[in-house]
């Protein structure tokens, strides 16, 4: 067997990537994993994860410099002196906005599940039946009873933080002790569920931080300082390097190679099956070819779907999985920064100890069961309540010895939360190749060109009226409606530019997440989403990944992939 | 706390969101670390930050060197025209304080000092306050503007939107000092952990602990 020969190659090593190299190793396979990004060692590379505020010279605020570096990163909160070094390099890795679209790229080991917002919730049997029903796009070709045993599985081993519910349109899981709610929230959930009759529920964040210590991991619970995005020293949140690349190194049967700019996947048109990738040395620029029995895709939806348009281009001119029409297109992202927040009087005798890298959920209650609005779909608010630090206004109090001291001193209670709303599939939704536009390595470039549609905004209509509809319910003063800056995007939940369906007419992937024309080639990133439902997607792209692995497996031992 | 959380601005007590940081509009000469503010010119900051925030039996601003991280900010992270404003201003502190008191504001009492000052924030107030009603736009007129404007919208038409609106928005330079003190100070490690209180690592929460008037969480 040449050097250059794996059993499987994992192409990504983020959220998906990750889980398909430990379930890959983990079942015996010899496994490469590329990233195309530097690598960043658990612990050991997380130089920022003990400093404050004082520790920066701008006290964690961006420069002028960091903005004119960043143009994209700089329209949102992501561009900071603390995660600076975690994002993708502008400059190097241009894509083309036909219509604004806010694209957030972490290229390093790990990639944005060093930086994910850890919020892991299940889709609901509503969320696999709903475009079938309402006759949207296509029909997902999974059943919420396909991928439950692989929720209950990766759950278990990612750790997720959260409280059983026995709420439909959010499945209970396999869950460790909940971060708390805070008081305040406490009776906030109390006044929601009388006052809408058992119809609505402010619950505990479902965070994939672990509340008591996997000692089998190495990892420790959360000691609540609220810095996951600094790397954990105790690994107590899920990520790549805490959890997942520790398990496949564990094996003996991992090869990680960084710096691994994947070109395109080798197809060989006579056995209709991929037989590898090819490779650009991000460093030094030479190409390497390396190959295996199965490629699985996890370069994050984008990325993902980029190397599928550049590969097989002799075949199809769209690329390996443009043969159904719908490779690129479908873009979806959850659309938020709709939602309220107030005043909440009283409690001014109690406060909090620690800091919570969580908050309070309230799932979907939105065309639900009967009702029908003016649009289909819904979404999901996340929220915190918390005392006033000094950063707030003190009108009487403007300047001297008694401005420091009343700031020094908390303020009253606040409660505020954004909805995250589901944006449906739509065919003239899409990203696609630009050949007149080349990366640092001379590769074409996406070209993205996305919008919000009316469905979308009708349902941000709902998410600021209900909003302040529940806040006032729970007895929240001055509660004030708030409609933020969204653009495509920034939701940083880009999905289903390769999507999974039961015809290959219609859809990328099959049932089992194989790419229809190569069925050695596996994607189990967001671009496989059919739907977006509208909660957070990442412990959904665990879930279809562990099952695909465990197909793949299955199949590679039946010697239908070679 | 969520990651969306981060998103809150910073309103401070001047009414008007944090200047520098996200202000969005980028330019080319940027990213030195010398400051050219002069060390009179830091002077005369750190003394503008203590009368706004003195030593009492806790440290103040200048404890907490705010004059030099005001100069350092003002260089990094505001563009153009905002440092003009904070120039301008600077000029006109020592010009307000010789048309009032015959003497620069580092020559001024304690009272006078405060006296000034006082002044300066409250026209800066009323000038934040002029801003706020002119560019709050209700939730409805939000929701409205986004489906007419967000289907249409570029990169590029973002870009010059970004543009005209920090344009438009400059702060009474004021506002930048009394931020800039508040921010500095209470994000320094003597304002964190002195005045405020701070926990490296909590290591529990307690969502509904007893309190009883000790000084606020800094972070």
């Amino acid at each position: 067997m040449p050097d250059n020969h794996y059993d499987a190659i994992v192409v990504g090593s983020g959220i998906s990537g990750g889980w398909a190299a430990k379930e890959l190793t983990e079942k015996g396979l010899k496994v490469l994993l590329l990233e195309r990004g530097r690598n960043i060692e658990h612990v050991k590379d997380y130089h920022n994860a003990n400093k404050e505020a004082w520790d920066y010279p701008h006290r964690n605020e961006p420069t002028q410099e960091m903005i004119a570096k960043h143009p994209v990163l700089r329209r949102d909160y992501p561009l900071n002196e603390a995660t600076m070094g975690m994002w993708a390099d502008e400059q190097a890795n241009p894509y083309v906005e036909e219509k604004r679209f806010d694209w957030f790229r972490g290229y390093h080991v790990g990639g944005r599940s060093l930086l994910w917002g850890r919020q892991s919730y299940r889709l609901s049997p509503m969320d696999f039946e709903a475009n079938q029903r309402e006759g949207i796009a296509i029909d997902w070709p999974i059943r919420y009873e396909d991928i439950a045993p692989w929720y209950d599985y990766v759950e278990r081993f990612a750790g997720i933080a959260g409280t059983q519910e026995g709420l439909d349109v959010l499945p209970d899981g396999e869950f460790l002790p909940p971060i708390p709610l805070n008081c305040v929230e406490k009776d906030a959930a109390k006044r929601i569920k009388e006052a809408f009759g058992g119809q609505r529920h402010l619950i505990h964040s479902r965070v994939a931080n672990i509340t008591q210590p996997k000692p089998e991991q190495n990892r420790v619970d959360c000691q609540y300082r609220n810095k996951c995005w600094l790397g954990c020293p105790y690994g107590a949140y899920f990520s790549t390097q805490s959890a997942t690349l520790p398990a496949a190194v564990a094996t003996g049967n991992l090869t990680l190679r960084p710096f691994s700019i994947v070109s395109q996947v080798l197809y060989d048109k006579d056995r209709q099956r991929a037989r590898g990738v090819e490779v650009i040395d991000a460093e030094t620029h030479e190409t390497h070819e390396y190959t295996a029995d199965v490629v699985f895709l996890n370069a994050s939806t984008f990325n993902t779907t980029w190397i599928l348009m550049n590969s097989a281009t002799d075949v199809w001119e769209g690329g390996l999985g443009s043969s159904s029409g719908e490779l690129g297109h479908n873009v979806m992202d959850h659309h938020f920064r709709c939602g309220a927040s107030g005043e909440v009087e009283g409690y001014l005798d109690k406060y909090y100890f620690g800091r919570r890298p969580a908050g309070f959920y309230i799932p979907r209650f939105r065309n639900v069961g009967d009702e029908e609005r003016s649009y289909v779909r819904g979404f999901g608010y996340q929220g915190a309540a918390s005392r006033e630090g000094w950063d707030r206004e003190i009108a009487e109090l403007n300047i001297g010895a008694d401005l420091k001291q009343a700031l020094s001193q908390p303020g009253g209670w606040t409660i505020g939360m954004t909805g995250f709303g589901e944006m449906l599939p739509d065919h003239d939704n899409r990203i696609s190749l630009d050949h007149s536009i080349r990366d640092k390595w001379g590769l074409p470039v996406l070209s993205i060109n996305v919008e919000l549609k009316q469905n979308e905004f009708d349902m941000r209509r709902d998410m600021v009226r209900d909003a302040v509809d529940l806040l006032e319910a729970a007895g929240v003063k001055n509660v004030k409606g708030d409609v933020g800056d969204y653009a495509p995007g920034m939701g940083i939940h880009e999905m289903g530019t390769a999507r999974m369906g039961r015809d290959p007419k219609t859809s990328v992937l099959n049932s089992h997440n194989q790419v229809w024309d190569a069925p050695n080639v596996f994607v189990t990133d967001g671009a496989c989403m059919t739907s977006s439902s509208c909660v957070n997607p990442s412990l959904t792209y665990m879930a279809l990944t562990a099952r695909a692995v465990d197909y793949a497996v299955e199949e590679l031992k039946r010697g239908n992939l070679s | 706390m969520n990651r969306r959380e981060l998103l809150k601005m910073i309103a401070l007590t001047t009414g008007t969101a944090m200047i520098g940081g996200k202000s969005l509009f980028a330019f080319s000469d940027a990213g030195q670390s010398d400051h050219p503010f002069s060390s009179q010119d830091v002077e005369l900051l750190d003394e503008l930050a203590e009368t706004i925030l003195p030593r009492t039996d806790t440290p103040g601003a200048k404890d907490a060197g705010v004059g030099e991280f005001m100069a350092l900010f003002v260089s990094d992270c505001y563009t153009p025209s905002e440092r003009e404003v904070f120039y301008f201003g600077l000029a006109q502190l020592e010009a307000r304080s010789r048309a009032a008191y015959g003497r620069d504001f580092i020559a001024l009492s304690g009272e006078q000092r405060l006296e000034l000052i006082t002044e300066l924030d409250r026209e800066a107030m009323a000038h934040a306050q002029q801003q706020a009603r002119r560019e709050q736009p209700t939730p409805a007129e939000a929701l409205t503007a986004e489906t007419q404007t967000a289907q249409n919208q570029t990169a590029e038409t973002q870009s010059s939107q970004e543009h005209a609106d920090s344009e438009e928005a400059l702060p009474h330079y004021f506002t930048m000092m009394k931020q800039l003190t508040l921010f500095g100070f209470f994000t320094s490690e003597v304002g964190a952990t002195e005045v405020l209180r701070y926990e490296a690592v909590p290591g529990r929460y307690d969502g509904c602990a007893p309190y009883n008037g000790e000084p606020a969480w800094a972070t």
